[in-house]
């Protein structure tokens, strides 16, 4: 490649949370989403975040995008408090939030717009490669519309990883997507993964996906969003969603998930 | 292709009805004119020029004001959807101002102004100016919130998110808002050339206005006509291809 400092890896960023706590004003008053979280991520570690609707874990995300400021806690990113969004840390949603208005390449373009020190040759070749990368070149000059969810989805994949980001936060970005294409993207995201160690934090409720993605995964419980407990999946990868030891963890994941529901239920 | 003929084929079948009823000498030709008189008087007013030369009045007007209150409109939109200050002054004053008529600025704009082409002017800015705003607010109050967090964690923010991402996602608004903008303007152009005559140049109206003292009802016609063709082609010239647009980047298109 011509520009050999947009496709080595940058070293990816650890990530260090401490005692984040979240208040929203609604109209009917003040709610806590987070009380009191703390986290670290080591550098090119996958964590999966994991929890009922409604939990915080989205709130946590978006907090260390930079996109809210905590009610109280700090949040760092490779050593350096987090204060406003950054193209150090992307984010995927859910909705891919591709723009409508522009074809597939420019969308990956966007984010390399402002990027300093490249000439518009190299952020179409970086786009180009990233487009690759997920396998949608062919798809370049398409409009968001004429594509099948899953292909939005990889688009929006190479979107966030076209700037060269060290974190990946990625809120349920399958969780509208029927089961095969799943299949498909965790497949995808796992090799993608492994290819250019960037941190993941990925929120999810489904326990499968989070087992099958994660080296740990984190089990938050709501009201106020709180970790309760952590698992190490210690499976290599990658992993088939499907396999027979990963089902193992699953069900270890559902049950203690189950028992926290039925605490919280219970009002303690 | 087969629509366009569609479209042509059943405007010759009014035409021969038209002349029809015209033949019949039902009533008077002073008021239902041959289409044969009409298209006379017309390749007439074509010959000496002045059909032109009215037209070209009426257009001038209308397309400086109407691209004052858009260059007016769109950033005032943009400004009363996303300040709460401006919403609650701004906002409620386009709102009450785009129920009023277009045409009723008339009075108001000739005391002020005078006969002059000024009148004509504020006239047709007031008739653009509110529905542009208010469509504006809409569509940037309807732009999908994760397009502006998706921009800002791109690195985007500032002025960048509103003319990349708020004004291009809003845009499906601002179209069909500037439609209505030209609809209003158009019309109360045409009212208030009708009801006003200024001496610094004669338009459409005016011509319509004369028909009618001269009981010239082909001239009438003809002129009516004509100010149909000008708004059949500001459509297709002016709103079809952005509106293809749209459809073909959004997929509304069935």
């Amino acid at each position: 490649m011509s520009n050999p400092a947009e496709f080595t890896d940058l070293p990816p960023t650890h990530l260090a949370i401490d005692q984040v706590t979240q208040w929203f004003e609604t109209g009917h008053g003040r709610v806590q989403a987070l009380d009191r979280v703390s986290l670290q991520v080591a550098s090119g570690e996958f964590v999966c975040l994991l929890g009922p609707s409604g939990c915080g874990k989205s709130t946590l995300l978006n907090l260390i995008a930079g996109l809210e400021m905590p009610s109280a806690g700090t949040l760092m990113a490779g050593g350096q408090p987090i204060r406003a969004p950054s193209r150090e840390r992307m984010m995927m949603f859910q909705e891919s939030a591709l723009f409508p208005w522009l074809d597939v390449l420019s969308n990956v373009m966007f984010g390399l717009k402002h990027k300093p020190g490249l000439t518009s040759a190299e952020r179409r070749e970086v786009a180009e490669y990233y487009l690759k990368l997920v396998g949608l070149e062919k798809f370049m000059y398409a409009y968001i519309h004429e594509l099948s969810g899953g292909m939005k989805q990889r688009v929006a994949l190479a979107r966030a990883l076209a700037p060269n980001p060290r974190v990946l936060l990625m809120d349920e970005p399958f969780a509208a997507l029927d089961a095969l294409t799943r299949e498909q993207l965790y497949g995808d995201l796992q090799r993608i993964w492994l290819q250019r160690k960037v941190t993941i934090v990925f929120v999810t409720h489904n326990v499968r996906e989070a087992a099958c993605l994660g080296d740990r995964v984190l089990l938050f419980s709501s009201h106020p969003g709180r970790i309760r407990e952590e698992f190490q999946i210690k499976l290599p990868r990658p992993r088939d969603i499907n396999s027979v030891p990963l089902a193992a963890y699953a069900t270890d994941i559902m049950s203690a998930l189950k028992g926290h529901l039925s605490q919280e239920e219970a009002g303690t | 292709m087969k629509r366009t003929l569609t479209a042509i084929g059943f405007i010759c079948v009014l035409i021969a009805a038209w002349h029809w009823v015209a033949e019949a000498k039902i009533w008077s030709p002073v008021l239902v004119p041959a289409p044969a008189s009409v298209a006379l008087y017309l390749w007439e007013v074509l010959q000496d020029g002045s059909l032109w030369s009215s037209t070209i009045v009426t257009m001038k007007r209308l397309l400086a004001g109407y691209f004052i209150g858009l260059a007016a409109g769109i950033p005032l939109g943009f400004l009363t959807a996303r300040v709460q200050a401006m919403r609650d002054t701004l906002g409620v004053v386009a709102l009450g101002l785009q129920g009023l008529p277009s045409v009723c600025w008339v009075p108001l704009a000739l005391l002020w102004f005078g006969q002059t082409e000024g009148a004509m002017l504020f006239v047709v800015v007031m008739g653009t100016l509110w529905s542009v705003i208010l469509a504006t607010e809409t569509g940037v109050r309807n732009v999908n919130p994760i397009y502006i967090r998706a921009a800002h964690t791109m690195g985007s923010h500032g002025l960048h998110t509103w003319v990349w991402v708020m004004l291009p996602a809003s845009l499906p608004f601002i179209v069909s808002g500037m439609k209505q903008g030209w609809a209003f303007a158009w019309r109360s152009l045409m009212a208030a050339e009708i009801y006003v005559t200024i001496l610094t140049g004669f338009g459409l109206g005016h011509l319509l206005h004369y028909g009618r003292e001269l009981n010239a009802m082909e001239q009438v016609v003809g002129i009516m006509l004509v100010v149909i063709c000008i708004g059949l082609a500001a459509d297709k010239l002016l709103f079809s291809p952005w509106e293809k647009l749209l459809h073909r980047r959004w997929g509304t298109e069935k």
